[in-house]
């Protein structure tokens, strides 16, 4: 440590690196540590494990369960429904491989003191939909952080992981991070022999519905800023699924989740007609998507489609009709709970608006736009599957290592591998982890860290607070330079940037060549002003790095959508000019790799293969 | 939504700031308490409400949806969590749920587990299984051995 910097450096030497303390880092510690008793394993987080992560405020369903030990639901069934659900791609060996370990996570969570729903007369966990289990899930994150801090060597929090380091002698395997402590302002330099990149997937890439002090109210968290992807892609991982950004249908303005409404209550969506509206649309559908819509149960992104073709046609709002379906103390206490667990900004809304579950319907809505990999898609790193049943070219030795050499990802930052959720997310973790132990007892040598590498990220990372110090005097009060951006209002061209030009809520989720390649300049114009940007303190700091991931899984997710040329997944985006699924040319994984070296970007395609 | 912290609670203990996922509760140097300094990066997700030891954080719906006149206050021990809900007209409602059903700091440790053998370490187990899978062996299929198979 020098004291004599303002920002003293930090190196600490460790065996794994687990970038990111939410659910899939929490079960790479658990893992890691059992198969590794004699390594030295590190979390760095950027806010508390006790409640970071889509986790935090708590959820109230497990959404992937086997149930194998009943027979309820066996691997293979799992797989052909997430290829269903995501209109035919998936990484079916990644996906085969979390279903199968998935239940062991779940009966571990329970002996943890994880509350699940339990059907006195069977035994059996109480089940809200097919894979969906019911849980008193308000602590779930801090009762899996109390198992991680078990299991790390040594925890970091408040350390925003900024850059991955390359290993001086080979680019293409990976040597450590480097990271700010937003406390002190210290700089922390992780050497690893590997990485686990445990990290977010991103809200705010697009302009979000909600203005003003309301634009926190996003679906994924407003801390989820795309580090799972702009990591990687910076370090020349292999990306799949960019272009498979997420919308969900939520409760209005609240964002209150639906799966238990629709699923464990039956409650129906009409129009405000009261028509249901989903049966008169299926011709329409057939037309742009073939048999993908008769496929049951009906994929995501298609059951949005209907319901914005509906609000465009002026028959909203739609309406959730909880009065029909809440007919006793013990249904109306399950509703309100749903909510209190997971989404209490909901429960906010009724009150706040008087709405009485019991009697009165509630809007339901269509998202903004999100990127992420463990909900009903599938963005992400392109990963090396199970040896035992992964074809030739989804392997590669490690599981779930990404073509980077020591570099393995886990939860939202693995692509090609959707609906895991919370549990997934974890069992994705620990078979990570298990994998990275493997690789260090491979590779017992420690990488190779280049002096001036770090000098220059050190130099990078803190050039915002040196760029307001020099400059603030230069204007009068206020926040208004020629000479730096702040972060926010660097975030706020993003999301306009993504919303009207990418396929974004004020574009109808539409998008075409033209657009996206406007939105390629724009965001190139965007990427030359991250390098003027300002912070007055640490805390704007981290904005700024958070904004610099997600401009990187932004670039990302435009060049990605540009590529494929068909609409397969609408009700998620639209590409007015290829308007329909093409199975003849597009049944394929769209892949891209940055260069370090070159700046440049490589799209092509990657064959999908049934396992199933 | 923004969180609010109420003046004559606050001690200015810091929990709230180390909890907050966000980043977003801060210290105010001049009242020494503690405030929300980015209200459109608050998710209200109520880690620093029940963090709170004094009660002294709130949460007032976002402007650009919620009307004033509402609250829902939780309040969190070791083994429930209640809920108490003042609607807009003022009805009020009242709800307990469990969060645990273990002591907090009673999970087994990974390494408190007998060392794996080699073998279950090449393997494709994962730690615990085939045990905690509550069937007879981990799942597998007849390995692909052409690509497009």
């Amino acid at each position: 440590m020098d004291e004599a910097q303002p920002h003293p450096t930090h190196v600490v030497d460790c065996d794994i690196l687990i970038v990111g303390g939410g659910f899939a880092g929490c079960g790479a510690a658990y893992e890691a540590r059992y198969w590794g008793r004699d390594l030295k394993i590190v979390i760095a987080e950027k806010a508390a494990i006790e409640r970071s992560g889509a986790v935090a405020q708590g959820l109230s369903a497990i959404n992937c369960y086997m149930g194998m030990r009943w027979n309820e639901n066996q691997p293979e069934d799992f797989v052909r429904y997430v290829r269903n659900d995501l209109m035919g791609l998936s990484r079916e060996d990644l996906v085969y491989d979390m279903a199968r370990h998935v239940d062991s996570t779940v009966h571990m969570l329970e002996e943890w003191g994880l509350p699940i729903f339990t059907d006195p007369k069977t035994g059996r966990y109480v089940r809200e939909g097919r894979w969906q289990v019911m849980i008193h899930g308000e602590s779930y994150k801090p009762i899996v952080a109390e198992a991680a801090r078990k299991a790390a060597s040594e925890l970091y929090e408040r350390i925003v992981v900024t850059h991955l380091l390359p290993d001086a002698k080979d680019p293409k395997r990976v040597a450590g991070a480097v990271g700010i402590n937003v406390r002190d302002g210290s700089f922390y330099v992780f050497r690893a022999k590997a990485v686990i990149v445990a990290a977010a997937g991103a809200s705010h890439i697009y302009r979000p519905r909600s203005a003003g002090e309301g634009s926190g109210r996003t679906w994924y968290p407003p801390w989820a800023t795309g580090s799972a992807y702009a990591l990687l892609i910076q370090m020349g991982a292999e990306m799949t699924q960019m272009e498979n950004r997420l919308v969900v249908t939520r409760f209005k303005d609240g964002y209150g989740p639906v799966g238990a409404w629709f699923l464990l209550l039956k409650a129906v969506a009409t129009n405000a007609a009261g028509e249901h509206f989903e049966s008169a649309r299926l011709p329409e559908l057939r037309t742009r998507v073939g048999a993908y819509a008769d496929a049951k149960p009906m994929p995501t992104c298609l059951r949005n489609h209907l319901m914005l073709q509906e609000i465009l046609e002026g028959k909203g709002p739609i309406l959730l009709h909880t009065e029909r379906v809440l007919d006793t103390p013990e249904k109306e206490t399950i509703g309100w709970e749903d909510f209190l667990n997971m989404t209490i900004g909901q429960a906010v809304t009724w009150a706040s608006q008087g709405i009485e579950p019991t009697k009165d319907p509630s809007e339901l809505i269509l998202s903004e736009p999100y990127v992420m990999g463990s909900h009903a898609v599938c963005a992400g790193a392109w990963t090396s599957g199970p040896q035992d049943v992964a074809l030739g070219e989804y392997s590669w030795g490690y599981n779930r290592m990404t073509t980077v050499a020591g570099l393995f990802g886990a939860g939202d930052t693995v692509g090609g591998s959707a609906h895991k959720f919370s549990s997934g997310s974890f069992t994705e973790g620990r078979l990570a982890a298990k994998a990275a132990v493997a690789f260090v007892r491979d590779h017992a040598e420690a990488p190779t860290v280049g002096e001036e590498e770090i000098a220059r990220f050190r130099s990078t990372v803190y050039a915002p607070l040196d760029r307001y110090a020099e400059k603030r005097g230069n204007v009068t009060a206020g926040t208004v330079s020629p000479d730096y951006l702040f972060p926010d209002q660097g975030l706020n061209r993003l999301e306009k940037i993504m919303d009207e030009y990418a396929g974004g809520v004020s574009a109808n989720y539409t998008t075409n060549e033209h657009l996206l390649t406007r939105a390629l300049e724009h965001l190139r114009r965007l990427r030359v002003d991250l390098g003027s940007m300002g912070a007055r303190d640490l805390h704007q700091l981290q904005r700024v790095w958070e904004l610099d991931h997600r401009l990187w899984t932004a670039e990302a997710v435009v060049r990605h959508t540009l590529f494929r040329q068909e609409t397969r997944w609408p009700g998620y985006y639209y590409r007015a000019d290829y308007p329909h699924v093409d199975d003849e040319k597009w049944h394929c994984f769209v892949n891209s790799v940055f260069d370090p070296a070159t700046r440049e970007w490589k799209l092509f395609t990657r064959p999908y293969h049934a396992l199933i | 939504m923004p969180t609010y912290v109420m003046t004559d609670k606050c001690k200015g203990c810091m929990e709230c700031v180390k909890i907050c996922p966000s980043d977003i509760m801060h210290i105010d140097p001049v009242q020494g308490r503690a405030y929300n300094i980015e209200p459109a990066m608050c998710w209200e997700c109520y880690a620093c409400v029940k963090a709170c030891p004094e009660a002294a954080i709130d949460v007032r719906g976002y402007a650009d949806f919620a009307p004033l006149g509402h609250s829902v206050v939780p309040m969190r021990t070791a083994d429930r969590i209640v809920w108490k809900i003042r609607m807009l007209g003022g009805e009020t409602k009242e709800f307990t749920f469990p969060i645990r059903t273990t002591p907090w700091g009673s999970i087994r440790a990974p390494q408190d587990a007998p060392e794996p053998t080699h073998d279950a370490a090449r393997s494709e187990l994962l730690s615990f299984e085939p045990d905690y899978l509550a069937v007879d062996a981990l799942p597998t299929l007849p390995r692909p051995t052409t690509a497009g198979a």
